[in-house]
């Protein structure tokens, strides 16, 4: 047996002694247009305007999609009212809900080359798209299938009715797993839809129009608009839309709050977050750092929900940044397609440039930066897992949601104090509590002013699991039995 | 002012505002007449102003958390307090009905019999609400996860124009049922009944600042709550579009969340249509909260 | 031996988590350059392992030749581990070879017996030729909260092993939390442990990969703490190679490089090489292949 090693060093190495060799997923199965139009009435529709979509891994043209104007956004509006007045509110319950289970199915069938796409046109690993994403999607559909005949049992005492037609808009964190979330308590509700995907990530939307039009969804009851904010306005301001249901940063749902003043559309937008991952020293240290990385690191913290903010209880902070340091240091980043990458591409150079402002911003206001010192790839939009320490409250790394792979870590030194930075911000989506104390836990929980609570965990997701923030998060809930409140007439 | 004994003078009522249990003059100094339906003055009362409003808000927050705190069966019992109050003082409410609101004795006693049903019927909810909006969701791995409506911290209310004694329970019930600050502007016909309605709240156990009433104009009161970045929600009862414009125009500044209202006919009033636990469910946040559970199996264990 | 023990302050583990990252590695994809060295490496840390009492000596020169000349280009196992009465045959059978003979003493698998009985077989064994003993603790004991009893019978062992290394089997499948088994991992440690190890292969679930991750991330915190290496041998129920290879990656992603040695990594099976091999001969031939051609082990 070998000798033991130096004592003075006690960094692990993680070297390059047996390295995984490339592992790309095949692409072979899944085709893409050269063009995308729109998805409107049950058929595909040339548009206009098109410009590019772009892997974000290479940089290079994966294909060209339409962009919607308010003539094309009024033809979608219009096939959504008159199948909602014709076919779809009129509908059962129960056939209904047979459409959607037949949606969530073709979704498990076509996963792989779902998984392949989403990967390609937003630069998520392979793992990711292939682990969470696509299953979650279909299970969403399966989940609210359920609902569509049983919506009498949601809300004792109420008689709920469809709301109409409602427009939806969705970011390009999880394409296809947004799209999924909007469309599915809708329609399971008995409203149809305008739903515009983001203009960098409408891949696998239209995919999704593909496996509607096989499903024989009655035309009209899914319409699918390309485009970029322009076509956002329209679908906010089209008169006959009843309601408006939006994902995405907290600056455009204050806009779409204030383009809503003064009509009688309903409103639910799940917005951004600054998350507070609260690690106190009786925690399971060795968990917790696995559930800092993912809090942060998962799909390139491109979440709302991240735990951007990590608090860490001073008298183990020293420990558990060590244990960290070493653990972001076995990320693999690189090719999205790559099964072992761990961090993807950054979806756009848009985004990318933003993180990078923000983190020189946090070197500017005197935080310490730590990265992981394996190279990059040459080509695409990358970025390394970065973590801060030293940072204060009033750094703008601790404030602005930075909606990338930065981790900014605060200490506390008793629960008070760790609750009172958690809830100092605007925010209020999710935040952690890792700690082996039962009442404490609750504690705490009770008293963070936030939409979700992960108590020993992190960045969990369930169809009946509601998501939703509290503050300038956003207001309204997806998924689970709440997620039906937004899509129906209560009274 | 209205009838007075010639052998003695009735002594009357100055009519303040109700802020952080206390009641303080309008620091405008500002006031409004209310008369009763043969033009005859009834009271001064206060016309509060953006700082009234201002100084309602830090009393609302102040109060909200401890409010919030207390336990569902302490508030249910507060706002039965609240109706046991009221009824001991029903004949006062009755004929200042009456009296000042013209309306008939049989329909002053049953507005009174309506508020003090509702009230009790709310105060029921506080701790069952929970349990019927709640929920415990079976999510598909180790996990314990359970989603329960939160209060959503400060709220700030526009008052029904009608129903000056009912349409005040109304709106007041299920805002504060689930531990939310109330900040209750009202603007219509008879506001002294609601500062009357203050010193039955004030005299309930109720926590002062939970629910703070400003007598005034909602013109003028209507923009400063909604641009208020430390007011969480905004519910208004038979708002006028250009309201609603402004309050949604200006709420989104901080994300407040809005709910409009509309009272219902004169006569349904005191209809079980016009309470509902829905009615509580704008004025709540949901919080899912998720705990790993540990499965054993992979150690062999059964269970 | 005076000796003051302190029962060791060891972070809790929360199950469902170390559940989930374990699983983590078991998506690690390895192909193509990595898959063959990763199958060799395998095989290199294999303690080719018979502990059966129909063992006789036949049967462990079989062993012998087969850890001596694997074939397929595969590189020799670290070691054969066999009962203490077989040790002299496995030294006589693997001469001048540098594969070490590891010796389950200390009365394998239950170590029901006095500590002076546990030791004095261990002291036979290392006599015998064994290089390296592997002994079980009393799992009663440390349920029984009788930490201290663990820690001077594992000081006893070391002692009785002269200049074998030891390697310590917690039994993790009846140790039953996670909890338990870093405890269990740092009392080792602490009392001198050259490894420590999860199963005697007799109790089930033997080795499991959370399992696995709790005794590593022991092993690490204990070289962040004082500089020292530790090895470590997961046993029982590893079988096939793909399984394996993702243990290794669990080692290199916890531990890193410095631990992908047989010095410093081991895996305890019986028929886990005839999987490498299998593996070994598909990659340089492209067939998938049938262990008919290979001879037993």
């Amino acid at each position: 047996m070998g000798k033991t090693a130096n004592t003075s060093v006690r960094d692990l190495l993680f070297g390059d002694l047996w390295d995984y060799a490339p592992a790309p997923e095949s692409r072979d199965h899944l085709t893409i247009h050269e063009r995308y139009g729109h998805f409107i009435d049950g058929k595909f529709v040339e548009g206009e305007d098109h410009f590019p979509s772009i892997n974000p891994a290479t940089e290079e043209q994966l294909f060209e999609v339409a962009s919607a104007d308010e003539a094309t956004v009024d033809l979608a509006v219009k096939a959504a009212r008159k199948a909602y007045d014709k076919v779809w509110g009129k509908m059962p319950g129960s056939e209904r809900a047979k459409y959607l289970y037949r949606i969530a199915r073709m979704i498990q069938e076509k996963a792989r080359a779902l998984a392949v796409a989403e990967s390609l046109d937003g630069g998520k690993p392979i793992k990711e798209s292939r682990d969470v994403d696509i299953p979650l999607a279909a299970a969403h559909f399966f989940y609210y299938a359920g609902w569509a005949d049983k919506l009498e049992y949601a809300l004792p005492g109420a008689s709920p009715s469809p709301i109409g037609v409602a427009g939806q808009i969705i970011p390009w964190n999880f394409p296809l797993l947004m799209a999924a979330w909007k469309i599915a308590p809708a329609l399971a509700a008995g409203n149809t839809i305008v739903i515009k995907p983001a203009e960098t990530t409408p891949l696998t939307a239209m995919m999704l129009a593909e496996i509607i039009q096989e499903a024989d969804l009655p035309p009209g009851v899914v319409n699918i608009v390309n485009g970029a904010g322009q076509t956002g306005a329209a679908i906010v301001n089209h008169p006959d839309i009843d309601k408006i249901a939006f994902t995405g940063s907290t600056d455009v749902g204050k806009i779409i709050q204030r383009a809503l003043a003064g009509s009688r559309k309903k409103l639910t937008l799940e917005l951004g977050g600054k998350g507070a991952n609260i690690i106190f020293d009786d925690a399971s240290l060795d968990q917790a750092v696995e559930g800092i990385i993912n809090g942060i690191f998962f799909n390139q913290g491109h979440v709302c929900c991240a735990g951007s903010r990590l608090l860490v209880q001073e008298n183990i902070a020293d420990e558990l940044m060590h244990k960290l340091r070493h653990r972001v240091s076995t990320l693999i980043v690189g090719d999205p397609l790559d099964k072992n990458t761990d961090v993807g591409a950054i979806n756009s150079r848009e985004q990318l440039l933003r993180i990078q402002e923000l983190v020189a911003a946090g070197k500017d206001e005197g935080a310490q930066i730590f990265q992981p010192s394996s190279p990059l790839p040459e080509k695409g939009f990358f970025f390394k897992p970065t973590v801060f320490t030293e940072v204060t409250p009033s750094h703008r790394i601790a404030r602005e949601e930075i909606f990338g792979p930065v981790l900014s870590v605060l200490t506390f030194r008793t629960p008070e104090e760790a609750i009172e930075k958690a809830n100092n911000t605007p925010y209020g989506l999710a935040c952690g509590v890792w700690t082996d104390k039962g009442s404490r836990l609750f504690r705490v929980a009770n008293a963070l002013k936030c939409g979700i609570v992960w108590g020993n965990t992190y960045n969990r997701f369930d169809p009946t699991s509601p998501f939703g923030g509290y503050k300038e998060s956003g207001f309204g809930r997806e998924g689970g039995l709440h997620g039906l409140l937004p899509y129906l007439e209560v009274r | 002012m209205a009838k007075s004994t010639p052998t003695r003078l009735r002594v009357l009522k100055t009519f303040k505002l109700y802020i952080g249990g206390a009641f303080p003059r309008t620091e405008s100094g500002r006031f409004l007449q209310e008369h009763n339906p043969k033009g005859q003055l009834v009271a001064n009362f206060c016309r509060a102003s953006r700082k009234d409003l201002r100084n309602s808000v830090v009393a609302a927050r102040k109060a909200q958390p401890g409010w919030a705190g207390r336990t569902p069966f302490n508030r249910a019992q507060i706002l039965y307090r609240m109706a046991e109050v009221l009824e001991s003082r029903r004949e006062s409410f009755e004929s200042a009905l009456a009296e000042r609101a013209g309306i008939k004795s049989a329909d002053a006693q049953a507005e009174v019999d309506a508020a003090i049903d509702r009230l009790v019927w709310y105060a029921g909810w506080a701790d069952k609400f929970v349990q019927i909006m709640g929920t415990t969701n079976p999510v598909a791995s180790p996990h314990f996860n359970i989603t329960s409506p939160e209060p959503t911290g400060v709220v700030t209310a526009f008052a029904p124009r009608s129903a000056p004694l009912l349409g005040l329970i109304t709106a007041i019930a299920p805002v504060i049922v689930s531990g939310n600050a109330l900040v209750l502007v009202v603007e219509n016909e008879h506001p002294s009944i609601a500062i009357d309605l203050a010193e039955v709240f004030h005299c309930s156990d109720l926590p002062g600042g939970v629910v703070n009433i400003l007598t005034g104009l909602r013109e003028e009161l209507v923009p400063h709550a909604a641009k208020h970045m430390d007011i969480d929600a905004i519910a208004t009862f038979d708002a006028t579009d250009e309201e609603r414009r402004l309050i949604a125009l200006e709420a989104a500044e901080s994300v407040k969340r809005v709910h409009n209202f509309e009272s219902p006919a004169k006569h349904d009033w005191a209809q079980a249509s016009a309470q509902s636990p829905y009615n509580i469910l704008p004025f709540v946040e949901f919080k899912t909260a998720w705990h790993p559970i540990e499965s054993g199996a992979a150690m062999g264990a059964k269970y | 031996m005076t000796h003051a023990f302190v029962v060791p302050r060891v972070p809790s583990v929360d199950a469902v988590a170390v559940e989930e990252r374990a699983a983590k590695f078991r998506t690690r994809s390895i192909k193509k350059d990595a898959k063959i060295k990763g199958l060799k490496l395998v095989a290199s840390m294999i303690d080719l392992t018979t502990l059966e009492g129909m063992d006789t000596p036949g049967k462990v020169q079989m062993l012998c030749q087969k850890a001596i000349s694997p074939g397929s280009g595969c590189p020799q196992v670290a070691a054969i581990c066999v009962y203490p009465t077989l040790v002299p045959v496995a030294k006589a059978a693997l001469k001048g070879t540098s594969i070490k003979v590891a010796s389950v003493a200390t009365y394998f698998p239950s170590g029901q017996a006095s500590l002076k009985e546990r030791t004095d077989e261990v002291r036979r064994a290392v006599e015998a030729g064994a290089d390296e003993i592997d002994m079980v603790i009393s799992r009663g004991d440390f349920l029984a909260g009788h930490y201290a009893k663990i820690d001077e019978e594992i000081r006893a062992t070391r002692e009785a092993c002269g200049p074998a290394h030891l390697k310590v089997i917690l039994e993790t499948g009846e140790l039953q939390t996670y909890d338990n088994v870093r405890l269990a991992s740092q009392i080792a440690i602490d009392a001198g442990a050259h490894f420590i190890k999860t199963s005697t292969g007799k109790v089930s679930p033997g080795a499991t990969m959370p399992v696995t991750l709790v005794m590593l991330e022991a092993i690490r915190d204990h070289f962040i703490n004082t500089g020292k290496m530790v090895g470590m041998k997961p046993a029982g129920g590893i079988r096939d190679s793909k399984l394996a290879m993702h243990y290794l990656a669990m080692v290199k992603e916890t531990l890193g490089d410095a631990w992908l040695s047989p010095d410093w990594f081991r895996f305890g099976a019986s028929s886990l090489l005839n999987d490498v091999l299998m593996q070994l001969e598909k990659q340089s031939t492209g067939r998938y292949h049938s262990d008919r051609y290979l001879s037993l082990s």
